[in-house]
């Protein structure tokens, strides 16, 4: 086989696929993080714990009640985006009027809280999540072998990002989403039940983290601190890609996994940092991130 | 004068406390009044929500306990070490985060304070895991054992306290009146002429250079410096205490390290349940008391206010006017006291 | 039924108080409205004409007083609800968004009622909309946005139009372009109330005038009367002392 500076091909490209997995989270977090902070003008400090969350509920409908794979890639982002609305209903919702810091630590005690139960529940060490049967095994690349369900993993977020994207650019419900974004008071006043549109976006914001998570869960070891792990990263890729651009947020998420991994192979000790130091660069040079605009 | 005669007291309970409460603990009581304090000088009066504040303190600490165990410093010159180091980290974080704003700001010093935590985990002088153990506590100016609690206890306590007046001080120079119109009211004083950033860049940097000093003090007392100091989640600690205590407040932070160090203290059996009671307070005092211990004590009118308007009476007299579009819906209000963006 | 036979009044409004936070900007405003009419609200800026097409569209949520509108008390009802009772509102900075195309634009508010106009007949009555419609709402011209900004309310059926400023800031032609636009909605049946600055336009379009000043009724004027006696309505606007003011500080 050849190499690519130095690099045997197939390490370089283990390492990239391994990046783009990560990349995987990280658009589907801060995708939703992106549309969250839009509406609601929260940065949702929960969403790690969320992302969580869907993984355990996907672990407890296996063990608990017998439910697999397919069936949980449904019904996880469901239950945990109901109890999300509950939280915007309950709590969040009162935050609207006061400073928008405000929100961040409410979301940070939530997310404190949701950490703290699952750590007593469970421990520190992860559960096994086993690979669903159809996503068994290898492809081959013919340059490497990868495993198929790491290949679904990249394949599905991309699907589920560009069509979170296409909904909120290309459809009529998108429309309500970016209008009531600018201005929510005139948006209403043609007839529009904003405060329902806002529940049900955090709903939805929070129901991909959840999806995040059940994607995970077979990769990672599905552990209560999983979620405290990826956010502080996912808050980076945000800021890299610019606050409340969708396509930054998806090609910020998938680039940055990328060049995690690319650090990974050619500076293994600085691949945990590399993602801030790119942050600081960008800011340097482009405050309002790659693709946000200036405000 | 009620204030300043209420802190002439806690000071002389200060110094008789020790002889009553273990003074390792109050030592950490006083270490993170001062932390908060110095984080409170960012939030309370600039109006700047650092969420990353952990860099600081651990960096305070990671350099003093070098600078004391290897390169045998005496103890001035170690707290110096460690106060310097924390300052031009504070430097060049500000420099890339003070031109963000609000919950921005948050992300960013977050993320930055993230990247020091995987630094230090993998820097060959920290110990990994382990920290660096067994800190020398030295002498105070070669004269003052500082093995002996009791001796530290003072030093610690005066330094402290040294530190908390400074931020006070600086409050109420005129620096600090320009830094209090900047958290009110930003499109002011852009008006008025004043640079916003250099005087956030300075107060940020002020801001570190007091946290490190507190990092600097807890090497000192637990004579250990570890990866705790340099976490997230000792970042939330320092927000938490403030906001406990009371955001924009003097005593507040002071009071809020108390209440959460105390609490700490008797939770440490409990495990896990401590995040889960942290959080309950982050989310009670979020959404109940915005003002903390502290700012709804001192401030009976507000309090008296919203209780009558919970009642649904609606209180007389003029109150803060919000302009047109303001009050109204979504996130667009502020607070009056500490604006984040 | 009782009410439609006593009176044809659309809107009638009694007593309203607003507020933004702590400062009152209504204070017990009552007038009414006929079904069919043009009826503007004059005054001068801070009077509280905006206030009132807001308190009356429900955005302002503290409000007080009573608002009937097609015999329904619409008072405590959410803005959302009363746009699907058929009230239609053109704000002043038009609220023309810019993250949407123009045919986004146009076709964001639901319609509310039968009767709303069809696409065909919006791009008749403005062609510019339909040429224009894959660019961003933010890129038409200031007199385009304001037809797009009364087009889409047109499509939702609406029946009575809270038309704020819609001249303000635009050329002679174009506000020729929008009298004929509220002459053709009247002819339609529809009822607009228009806050207005320009009481030269005003008088083109409208039956008849209240004056509102301090966030009151302080009189109320026939179509007719404004055209014989121009200069009570200057004085009410404060044209002529302003007229004056300037004349002393250059002297």
């Amino acid at each position: 086989m050849g190499e690519i500076f130095g690099m045997p091909v197939q390490v370089l490209m283990g390492q990239l696929a391994i990046g783009l997995i990560n990349g995987s989270f990280y658009a589907l977090l801060s995708l939703g993080l992106a549309i969250i902070f839009g509406l609601l003008n929260v940065i949702n400090f929960a969403h790690g714990a969320q992302y969580m969350l869907g993984a355990f509920v996907a672990w407890m409908l296996l063990h608990y009640l017998g439910i697999g794979y397919w069936p949980a890639l449904l019904l996880a982002p469901l239950i945990v985006g109901a109890i999300g609305i509950l939280m915007e209903r309950f709590m969040i919702r009162k935050l609207y009027h006061v400073d928008h810091v405000y929100g961040l630590l409410l979301t940070f005690g939530i997310a404190l809280i949701l950490q703290g139960l699952f750590l007593n529940m469970f421990g520190v060490s992860g559960q096994r999540y086993p690979t669903p049967d159809a996503l068994r095994g290898m492809v081959d690349l013919g340059f490497m072998f990868l495993p198929i369900y790491r290949g679904w993993v990249i394949v599905a977020s991309l699907a589920v990002c560009l069509l979170t994207w296409f909904i909120i650019e290309k459809t009529k419900l998108g429309a309500y989403l970016r209008a009531a974004t600018e201005n929510p008071e005139l948006v209403r006043a043609f007839g529009i039940n904003v405060p329902v549109l806002i529940t049900l976006t955090y709903g939805a914001g929070v129901a991909l983290a959840a999806f995040a998570g059940v994607m995970a869960a077979p990769v990672y070891q599905v552990s209560p601190i999983m979620g405290a792990e990826i956010i502080i990263v996912v808050f980076a890729v945000v800021v890299i890609g610019g606050m409340g651009s969708l396509l930054g947020a998806i090609v910020a998420g998938f680039g940055l996994g990328l060049v995690e991994g690319l650090t990974r192979v050619f500076y293994p000790e600085a691949s945990s940092v590399v993602i801030f130091l790119v942050m600081a660069i960008v800011l340097l040079l482009k405050p309002s991130g790659l693709f946000g605009q200036a405000r | 004068m009620m204030r300043i005669a209420l802190f002439v007291a806690l000071v002389i309970l200060a110094i008789i406390a020790p002889f009553f409460v273990y003074p390792v603990f109050l030592m950490k009581v006083f270490v993170f009044a001062l932390f908060a304090s110095a984080f409170n000088l960012l939030l309370g009066y600039a109006g700047l929500l650092s969420f990353g504040h952990a860099a600081f303190f651990g960096t305070g600490s990671y350099i003093t306990a070098h600078a004391l165990k290897v390169w045998g410093f005496p103890f001035e010159m170690g707290l110096l070490a460690g106060v310097v180091a924390s300052t031009a980290l504070g430097v060049l974080f500000g420099l890339i985060a003070v031109r963000r704003l609000g919950i921005y700001f948050a992300m960013i010093t977050l993320a930055l304070a993230q990247m020091m935590y995987f630094v230090y985990l993998q820097a060959p002088f920290t110990g990994g895991e382990d920290g660096i153990q067994s800190v020398p506590r030295g002498t105070l100016l070669g004269l003052v054992d500082l093995r002996s609690d009791l001796n530290l206890y003072y030093v610690v306590l005066a330094i402290s306290l040294a530190g908390i007046f400074c931020i006070y001080r600086i409050v109420k120079s005129p620096f600090g009146q320009v830094l209090r119109s900047i958290g009110q009211n930003p499109d002011r004083s852009v008006s008025l002429g004043y640079s916003i950033s250099t005087y956030k860049l300075a107060v940020y940097i002020m801001s570190a250079a007091f946290s490190g000093l507190a990092g600097a003090l807890l090497v000192v007392v637990f004579q250990l410096a570890s990866l705790d100091e340099v976490n997230w989640h000792m970042s939330g600690e320092v927000v938490l205490m403030t906001l406990v205590g009371g955001v924009g407040t003097l005593l507040g932070p002071i009071v809020g390290a108390a209440v959460i160090v105390t609490l700490q203290n008797y939770l440490a059996e409990v495990g896990q349940w401590v995040l889960v009671i942290q959080g309950s307070i982050f989310v009670i005092i979020v959404l109940a008391f915005r003002k903390g211990i502290v700012g709804e004590l001192s401030d009976p009118e507000s309090w008296l206010r919203t209780t009558l308007r919970r009642v649904g009476m609606r209180s007389p007299g003029p109150g803060p006017s919000a302009r047109p579009g303001e009050a109204v819906d979504l996130g667009q209000a502020r607070q009056p006291v500490r604006s984040g963006d | 039924m009782g009410i439609e036979l006593m009176t044809d009044q659309l809107l009638r409004v009694e007593n309203l108080h607003a507020r933004y936070g702590e400062s009152k900007v209504l204070h017990g405003l009552s007038f009414s409205v006929d079904r069919g009419e043009v009826v503007t609200l004059l005054g001068r800026n801070g009077a509280g004409k905006t206030s009132t097409l807001r308190a009356l569209m429900g955005i302002l949520p503290t409000r007080d007083g009573s608002i009937l509108f097609d015999g329904k008390e619409i008072i405590g009802l959410p803005s959302n609800r009363i746009a699907r009772l058929g009230m239609g509102y053109v704000p002043e900075e038009r609220g023309i968004f810019g993250s949407l195309t123009v045919a986004e634009n146009l076709v964001l508010p639901p319609v509310v009622r039968s009767g709303a106009m069809s696409l065909d007949e919006i791009y008749t009555l403005f062609p510019n909309i339909k040429e224009r419609s894959k660019s961003r709402g933010t890129h038409l011209s200031g007199g385009e946005q304001q037809m797009l900004a009364m087009a889409r309310i047109l499509r939702t059926g609406a029946h009575f139009l809270l038309l704020d400023e819609p001249t303000e800031g635009l050329a002679p032609i174009i506000v020729h372009a929008i009298a004929d636009v509220i002459k053709a909605l009247k002819a339609r049946g529809a009822t607009i109330l228009l806050v207005e600055q320009n009481f030269r336009f005003a008088s083109t379009v409208a039956d008849r005038h209240y004056v509102v000043e301090d966030g009151r009724i302080i009189d109320q004027l026939a179509n007719d009367e404004i055209k014989m006696n121009p200069e009570k309505i200057e004085s009410y606007l404060g044209i002529e002392v302003e007229h004056r003011r300037k004349e002393a500080s250059h002297g």
